[in-house]
């Protein structure tokens, strides 16, 4: 017994004193996949916030949009003119989410916008597989010219090693941060987000087109869904795959709060050091796997106590 | 009634608004009919409304005067009729339209946006007039500040008019019901319209919140030469303050004309108290 109570709250850290090097590595592993998250469920958040909608296909605009990026480039076209070419898509399909599905089902309830969600998933499962096949692709990270390499960073006789994409991930993800902070919260056009949010009716009597909103916001998403599966697929490859771990955006949110922009990160951050860490330290006593369901428990623990997140707003009904 | 003599000194007399010149119609509502399923809410209701007149819209509950605020400013479309505004004909708008030409409005149940402060409340009110691009505000450029530190300045005078400058940074779920009318009020100056239609401004108010809303209305039409439309419950209010009145019972209009033409009028009389069939 004594041993078991040893080997689960002592020997972890002591392990962590004896080696920083390891600790170092472990944390700034878990900081990246944190990073990763946190981009999926940036997505997440602006549609969520603007239109009330959990737009369960987030994860597929991910992979469908590294999948034009790089089926694009297939084709010859070059590197920077199938971004941008990406980007038109993704605005394109903005303007068709818009069209074909908010609008007919504006004013029903959250939960059929949900299921309209679900549909769109499948709609861009088949349309990608279709167009591109359903073999895993290979990021054209050289073409884009994506550093490569690692940096190694000595500590106490071992190293740290940092790969560059890893780097270059977190300072882009941190610059989209900060301007879609400022946007929302200094702007007309965030203004405007926040009150299509708050309630349709004063805002349509101020003259904000719930139409123009919601292309907006989901062009804003399909942004970062581009950005996540560049990262993304540098890191692995771009496949379908990347769809189901795009649900590890789920506890994220849940973490993090639903409607918040720094919570979302917080939350990534959050959950992929602490599923690194966990595996790495306590992994071996439960043989291992607690990746995969660490971040549901955490989930499942703010859900009990905290259900508004750490900075998601708390619903007051005045009754 | 035991309110109007108070109400009437807060306002500065009831003779303020009459003594005013009023303009030409700038807009008018023709043969408007409206029904949702089987009900009527609105039949053949014509009126018009002149400019800087503050015009009442009264009537029992159910009488329609929500339905017509809310196809005057595009919420609802009329199965039938026409309205006419700002030399144009519509036989119903989109209520972005509605904002764009100059109409603004206030809800019977407040619709603020809850999340927010006073201050952005009130400048969604000038979403209409900024005219910064997405990309000049997302990297926040100087002409987006710019833009932004002058409409602040507009909203700074509406704030300091309807005297809530010490609760501007406040978010408006803290606010007390009197106070966040007051700011749905000024939200809707804000668009600087030139039509505000009020839906109930006074509903749910003590009287010391009616006195101020009043005073509200009155210096509104006053100072910046703003039509108004207004619903009201309470009779006091409507005949010291409204230039004409129309009246509204199932859906038709029983009466229109001045307050006191409207109450000696027999058939108000017995919408408003019941008739013995």
């Amino acid at each position: 017994m004594t041993h078991l109570l040893y080997s689960i709250f002592i020997d972890p850290f002591v392990q962590m004193g004896a080696a920083p090097d390891l600790l170092a590595q472990t944390l700034w592993e878990g900081l990246v996949s944190g990073i990763l998250y946190a981009l999926i469920a940036l997505g997440f958040v602006l549609i969520f916030k603007a239109s009330g909608v959990f737009n369960f296909a987030q994860g597929i605009m991910v992979v469908f949009s590294a999948l034009t990026l790089v089926g694009l480039n297939e084709h010859g076209v070059p590197a920077y003119l199938a971004l941008a070419l990406t980007i038109v898509v993704m605005l394109a399909l903005a303007f068709a989410v818009e069209r074909v599905i908010l609008r007919p089902l504006v004013n029903q309830p959250e939960i059929i916008l949900f299921m309209a969600t679900f549909g769109l998933t499948y709609f861009l499962i088949g349309l990608g597989e279709l167009i591109f096949g359903g073999d895993p692709k290979v990021m054209i990270s050289d073409q884009l010219r994506l550093p490569s390499g690692s940096y190694r960073i000595p500590m106490s006789g071992g190293y740290v090693q940092m790969q560059k994409i890893d780097i270059a991930a977190t300072i882009i993800a941190s610059i989209m941060v900060a301007a879609l902070a400022v946007l929302f919260n200094r702007t007309r056009i965030g203004r405007a987000l926040r009150a299509v949010a708050d309630s349709h009716r004063a805002a349509l009597s101020v003259g904000i087109s719930l139409e123009q909103i919601w292309v907006i916001v989901w062009f804003a998403a399909g942004v970062v869904a581009l950005a996540t599966g560049i990262m993304w697929g540098a890191r692995s490859n771009v496949s379908f795959a990347l769809q189901i771990i795009a649900l590890k955006a789920l506890p994220v949110l849940i973490l993090g709060g639903f409607t918040s922009i720094p919570g979302a990160i917080i939350g990534g951050i959050i959950i992929g050091v602490g599923e690194k860490i966990g595996e790495f330290y306590w992994g071996p006593l439960l043989g291992s796997g607690i990746e995969s369901w660490f971040a549901y428990v955490i989930a499942l623990v703010f859900l009990l106590f905290r259900p508004q997140g750490l900075f998601g707003e708390r619903i007051i009904e005045r009754l | 009634m035991s309110a109007q003599p108070q109400i009437a000194e807060a306002a500065g007399g009831s003779n303020v608004a009459p003594a005013r010149t009023l303009g030409g119609v700038i807009l008018s509502v023709e043969d408007v009919s409206l029904s949702f399923g089987g009900v009527n809410a609105l039949a053949e209701v014509s009126f018009d409304v002149r400019e800087h007149e503050i015009r009442a819209i009264i009537g029992p509950n159910g009488a329609g005067k929500s339905s017509m605020l809310n196809v005057m400013n595009g919420f609802y479309q009329p199965q039938r009729g026409i309205i006419r505004f700002g030399g144009r004909e519509f036989h119903g708008m989109k209520p972005h339209e509605a904002a764009r030409m100059g109409i603004g409005r206030t809800f019977q149940s407040i619709a603020l946006f809850r999340g927010m402060t006073v201050l952005d409340n009130i400048m969604t009110g000038r979403n209409l007039k900024m005219r910064g691009n997405l990309l000049q505000e997302l990297l926040w450029l100087k002409g987006a500040r710019r833009e932004e530190a002058e409409h602040r300045r507009a909203v700074e005078e509406i704030i300091d008019f309807l005297e809530i400058p010490h609760v501007r940074r406040t978010p408006v779920g803290q606010l007390p019901y009197g106070l966040q009318k007051r700011v749905e009020l000024a939200r809707a100056l804000a668009m600087e319209p030139t039509l505000l239609l009020l839906d109930e401004p006074m509903a749910g108010m003590n009287l010391e919140e009616k006195q101020d809303m009043c005073r509200f209305v009155l210096e509104v039409n006053d100072h910046y030469g703003t039509t108004i439309v207004l619903i009201e419950h309470d009779m006091g209010v409507v005949m010291d303050i409204s230039d004409r009145v129309v009246v509204l019972d199932y859906g038709r209009k029983i009466a229109d004309g001045t307050p006191d033409q409207v109450r000696g009028n027999q058939t108000v009389i017995d919408a408003y108290l019941g008739v013995a069939h």
